[in-house]
């Protein structure tokens, strides 16, 4: 929470001025008791009613000055919450925006959601309800024990005693409660889980026909959860019984004492009523603070989890740096050379690549094929600097990764990722991604060269036609195609398919790739698939297994050297009998 | 009960259907509430009696004080008993109720047809099943007893007030309700208010999304600043909205306070006088102080507990929407059990569409012989998975019959028919648990050794044994930390335990790499012989040792035959192979 106060700078004021009128409102409130002992004592003992009215009066006008104060305190405690929660969104989205692909990976989109959304909801009205109550609360319940003192010290003394035992009871009920009622949660997370996975599993279920054992399942679940509902229910029923019992068995100390009191003409009749309302007020203000702390442990635990997030060091350079030209490139060097690369993610026992090298001329086609979880994807990632190499060097036309500024590293290299994302807007605008100023022209050359230009053209309104969320109103081939024509509208010098045409048939995939080879400057392309198809013609062709390059080449050499390759060429194409293969292996 | 509309009176008497297994414990509540409240209100007539007894120095009746000092104890210790005792009442019946609402419910899930469950969001039951099921008995059984309460609190204090004194009891009547209207008007004003803060939370929310989903891709095209402004925009509309909203209910608390303090006052000075008048005692206007104090609460609550009952009501029909709605047709009371199963399957005519207005299936013919396979290929959407729902039964013909070994299946036990067939799908389902329990799904009294060779079989065993606990890992809810690939594995190994008659594999190896996929593919074929097979399969490579392919297209088979007819046929199945040798 300490990490989260710098976002409240700039209301200073108002989270000082929102306790200070609350606490206004509550010494108004605590007069109230006095005003109505007056009015015994001196207006109905001495049968004055103009003193009766003028009290009266009194009263109202505490009624008024304390709204007053009241609703000025609310308005401060709603902007100060509310302006420190907007800058609090702000700042985790700024954050969240710079971190790195790794960071990102441990941190999890469900997660990002939650912290930005509820749990910073929850933080916002922690800390309204703080500035409102946190004070109000122990000011009354101690002003009422004051108050008591000016009344009659020996009376007073029951407050002493009371206060202590009820603040015993109320938040000894609530520390025992609140760990329990995580249990309750659990239980019901997990009766949710186990409906969620019958709706999920509905048909492998019912295949292997579990349908009862599954409703046995949930009722044990179900019935464990009522149990412990009813159990952490028959404690947590205690604390209004309890407290109830203490204020009134006050009470009566209070009135017996009292009785001494006014017998010896300590105090009177009035004060002893005024002494009996004073003990009301303090319970109704104790289970106040008992709810109000409960909100704040919660939006306190909420505030970590934001603070965690806000505390992540910024892993994405392109994001604090500012816009810087991309180095000179190296007379002769490769586009890209990778030279011992080895990468090991965050967690991970063992390197996900291992002493990778090759390299790629400017306008070479680089295949890139191997089984799930060979290292295709890792590979590719380490070339825009997704990822950094934990081991060797990645060098782009003559200059480490490292080197380049993140930004202009970026716009060099154009990625297709694996999963085809459009954002909403219009197909346009998810075009300009590419490159903001790109004029209409560029962007249906680059559609053309996806194979998309057919579909956008029919598409009512071309290239204003909307995109809906996740581009849901295109198919899983029309996303990659308009993802393929995104990167294109870079004319990066560097393109990536990262599996990107999985969804295209064979003759548009075969097609996307001559427009692509044709394309003016002759972009470096690294081709990454689980076809062979796709990759047969690559100038170099790389074929990872288990992390480690099994071979480098072109389809003819992989072909007469390559085990690995071989293999995979012919669980693809079995009855082809390759040419010039001397020792093939039997598929 | 007034506000409450037809369908919500419907409602009203299925949850009385609920409640009625707890009909002496809502008995037992209400009258512990009553007593309750009896006793509540009781409490400050004895302290305005004690008071009356400590007049002045040299006027306080000791002896009376102690007296009543002695019944305010015995009160003070029934009042909290019966409170506690009516908690506890109320906890047994919302928690037994919703117990038994979420029982109905889950059982009624796994009877209802798949057509159901595809038709529905899946979070949406879930919500239906758990948030509902919660709001219905917080909300019914909660507001129910504080309505009671309430409305007994209020009858019992202006019964109280009236008879210690009319006069001023009539100024509380009139003065109370300005707080309800007070607070109506607060709530009326700021709903609108509310809506517009929700509707700027969800728009942000929908960029959240977007951006947390895919921030890989927005970091890829340099787009970090542009999303900010967005976010920003959207965010100082957001605090500007939430700002009024948050302000103008927060009005709510000190204004009804307010009116509170307008009652004390009206009473204080109201009783004063009558005391003059020798109308009342001290006491006696100390009893009604704190009367004027309790009496505006049950009001305040009250306002909030019609809202509540509403809303209960509602999630209450959500949920009786989903135990309402029809089950599967249950199997026919003479229907048979498959036994010794041969495998000749036959669709005859059939006739099968999802929307009435879309017909996809029509006329469909086909026969498998026992042990044959019958590979199903064509593009995307041509009806290959429908298929396959139709012959396990998730969804029923519209017209024409299917049989399995000369049986209508619509005869058959579905549970038998079900069993009868292994079925591997692309979407690889496991359940949270165990890798043995996932493996052992269809036979759960398989031994170790049956297990391990199912997994064996299947090329998982390699994989399972280098996980932290081996065959005793738990995992997640869908798999969790295994890759697609190896949980595409253990769907396979759970069938191989089985081995059942006949097996579907709709895309079974797509997540497995070709090498992998190869020696799986033997596993298969052996797992195959002498079972009547329906295989659908992108890979070209998988089908062609099919006995039989048919090739699908808009729900029609356009061709069939296997794969070397099929090639010289020059039809849509040899373009659609001979694009995989694309010459470029």
């Amino acid at each position: 929470m300490k990490r989260l106060l710098c976002y409240m700078k700039g209301y200073g004021k108002e989270s000082v001025l929102g306790p200070l009128f609350k606490l206004l409102e509550a010494s108004f409130e605590l007069l109230v008791p006095l005003v109505m002992a007056a009015i015994i004592d001196t207006g109905v003992a001495n049968g004055d009613r103009g003193y009766i009215l003028r009290m009266g009066g009194v009263l109202l006008l505490l009624g008024f000055v304390g709204l007053a104060a009241s609703i000025t305190a609310q308005y401060f405690s709603a902007k100060a919450a509310v302006g420190f929660a907007g800058r609090l969104r702000h700042a985790l989205f700024e954050k969240v925006e710079s971190l790195s692909f790794s960071q990102l990976d441990a941190l999890g989109a469900s997660t990002v959601i939650t912290r930005m959304t509820s749990d910073i909801n929850q933080v916002q009205t922690g800390v309204n309800l703080a500035l409102r109550l946190l004070l109000r609360s122990p000011f009354i319940v101690f002003g009422a024990m004051v108050m008591a003192f000016t009344v009659d010290a020996k009376s007073a003394l029951v407050f002493v005693g009371v206060i202590p035992l009820l603040a015993l009871v109320v938040f000894g009920v609530m520390l025992w409660t609140i760990p329990q009622y995580r249990r309750v949660q659990a239980g019901l997370d997990g009766v949710l889980g186990k409906t969620r996975e019958t709706l999920s599993g509905a048909r492998v279920l019912r295949a292997f026909a579990r349908e009862d054992a599954e409703i046995a399942a949930f009722e044990e679940k179900n019935a464990a959860l009522t149990r412990m509902q009813r159990f952490v229910g028959r404690v947590s029923a205690l604390m209004n019984p309890l407290t109830y019992a203490l204020i009134n068995l006050a009470v009566l100390v209070l009135l017996n004492t009292g009785a001494l009191q006014v017998d010896a003409g300590h105090i009177t009749q009035g004060e002893l009523v005024a002494l009996v309302n004073y003990m009301s007020q303090i319970l109704v203000e104790l289970i106040k603070l008992a709810n109000l702390i409960i909100t704040i442990t919660r939006a306190l635990a909420s505030a970590n989890r934001v603070a965690a997030v806000l505390d992540l060091p910024s892993g994405n350079a392109a994001m604090e740096e500012a816009q810087s030209a991309a180095p000179k490139p190296v007379p002769g060097a490769p586009a890209v050379a990778f030279e011992g690369v080895g990468l090991a993610y965050d967690n991970a026992g063992a390197e996900s690549l291992s002493d990778i090298s090759f390299r790629a001329e400017p306008g070479e086609t680089i295949g890139v094929i191997g089984g799930t979880g060979a290292g295709k994807s890792s590979l590719v990632n380490l070339i825009p600097g997704f990822y950094a190499a934990t081991r060797g060097h990645v060098r782009i036309f003559g200059t480490d990764v490292q080197d380049w500024p993140a930004a202009a590293l970026r716009a060099a290299v154009g990625v297709v990722p694996q999963k085809a994302v459009l954002f909403k807007g219009t197909i346009g605008e998810n075009l300009r991604w590419g490159c903001s100023d790109a004029p209409d022209g560029a962007l249906w050359d680059a559609l053309a060269r996806a194979q998309a230009k057919d579909f956008v053209e029919q598409k009512e309104g071309g290239l204003e036609a909307p995109v809906e969320q996740n581009g849901r109103n295109f198919s899983g081939g029309q996303r990659q195609r308009l993802t393929i024509a995104r990167a294109l509208v870079r004319k990066p010098a560097i393109l990536i398919l990262d599996d990107s045409a999985s969804a295209l048939d064979y003759a548009t995939d075969a097609k996307l790739r001559h427009a692509i080879r044709a394309m003016e400057g002759g972009p470096t392309v690294f081709l990454v698939s689980q076809r062979a198809a796709s990759i047969r013609h690559a100038d170099k062709i790389i074929v990872l297994d288990d992390g480690r390059i099994a071979g480098i080449g072109t389809h003819a050499q992989l072909l007469a050297g390559c085990p690995v390759y071989q293999e995979i060429y012919d669980s693809q194409f079995p009855r082809e009998k390759h040419a010039g293969a001397p020792a093939g292996k039997e598929a | 009960m007034k506000g409450f509309d037809q369908t919500q009176r419907g409602t009203l008497r299925r949850v009385l259907g609920y409640i009625r297994p707890y009909a002496w414990l809502v008995a037992l509540s209400l009258l512990l509430a009553a007593l309750t409240v009896a006793l509540t209100l009781y409490f400050p007539i004895l302290t305005g009696d004690a008071i009356d007894c400590i007049l002045a120095p040299g006027q306080v009746d000791f002896a009376s004080v102690a007296k009543i000092a002695a019944r305010m104890a015995v009160v003070v210790a029934l009042t909290s008993l019966a409170q506690w005792l009516l908690s506890l009442c109320n906890n047994h019946i919302a928690y037994g109720t919703v117990r038994g609402l979420r029982d109905a419910a889950f059982a009624h899930i796994e009877r209802l047809p798949l057509k159901y469950l595809d038709a529905h969001a899946h979070g949406e039951l879930v919500s239906r099943v758990i948030a509902d099921a919660d709001q219905f008995s917080e909300g019914l059984l909660m507001g129910f007893t504080q309505l009671f309460t309430g409305v007994i609190t209020i009858l019992g204090t202006l019964a109280f007030m009236f008879s210690l004194n009319w006069q001023i009891a009539l100024v509380v009547v009139l003065v109370t309700p300005v707080s309800l209207f007070v607070a109506a008007f607060i709530a009326k004003r700021t709903y609108a208010m509310f809506k517009l803060q929700s509707e700027t939370r969800g728009e942000q929310t929908a960029l959240i999304e977007e951006m947390a989903g895919n921030q890989k891709v927005v970091q890829a095209f340099g787009q970090e600043r542009n999303l900010l402004g967005r976010f920003d925009e959207i965010n100082e509309r957001l605090s500007k909205a939430s700002l009024r909203a948050i302000f103008f209910s927060s009005i709510t608390n000190p204004a009804t306070r307010f009116v509170n303090g307008l009652v004390y006052a009206a009473v204080g000075v109201a009783g004063a006088f009558s005391a003059i008048a020798g109308g009342i005692t001290v006491g006696g206007l100390s009893c009604f102080l704190s009367y004027a104090n309790q009496y505006t609460k049950p009001f305040n609550e009250i306002s909030g507990v019609v809202t509540e009952l509403q809303n209960a009501l509602a999630c209450a029909a959500r949920v009786f929407e989903l135990i309402d709605a029809p089950a599967e047709t249950p199997d026919a009371p003479d229907a048979q059990t498959l036994s010794d199963v041969r495998g000749d399957v036959t669709l005859s005519h059939v006739d099968f569409s999802y929307d009435p207005a879309r017909p996809l299936i029509e006329n469909l013919s086909v026969a498998a012989k026992h042990g044959q396979r019958v590979a199903i290929v064509g593009p995307t959407g041509c009806g290959k998975t429908t298929l396959i729902n139709l012959l396990m039964r998730f969804y029923d013909v519209d017209g024409g019959t299917i049989q399995v070994d000369g049986h209508d299946v619509r005869k058959l036990t579905r549970k038998s028919l079900r069993t009868s067939y292994g079925m591997v799908l692309q979407d690889t389902w496991l359940k949270a648990g165990t890798i043995r329990e996932n493996i052992a799904m269809g036979r759960p009294d398989a031994t170790q050794e049956e297990i391990v060779a199912a997994a064996k079989a299947s090329h998982a065993d390699a994989f399972i044994r280098r996980l932290p606990e081996g065959y005793d890992t738990y995992i997640t809810e869908d798999g969790g930390m295994l890759s697609q690939g190896q949980k595409q594995l253990l769907c396979i190994a759970r069938v191989m335990l089985c081995l059942p008659p006949m097996l579907i594999l709709d895309e079974a190896t797509s997540s497995i790499d070709t090498r992998t996929e190869l020696k799986i593919q033997e596993a298969f074929a052996r797992m195959m012989q002498g079972r009547t097979s329906f295989i659908v399969a992108h890979r070209l490579s998988t089908i062609r040792e099919a006995d039989v392919i048919l090739v699908m297209k808009d729900g029609h088979i356009i061709e069939q035959g296997n794969h070397e007819t099929l090639l010289a046929q020059g039809g849509f199945y040899a373009e659609l192979y001979n694009s995989q040798f694309d010459p470029s």
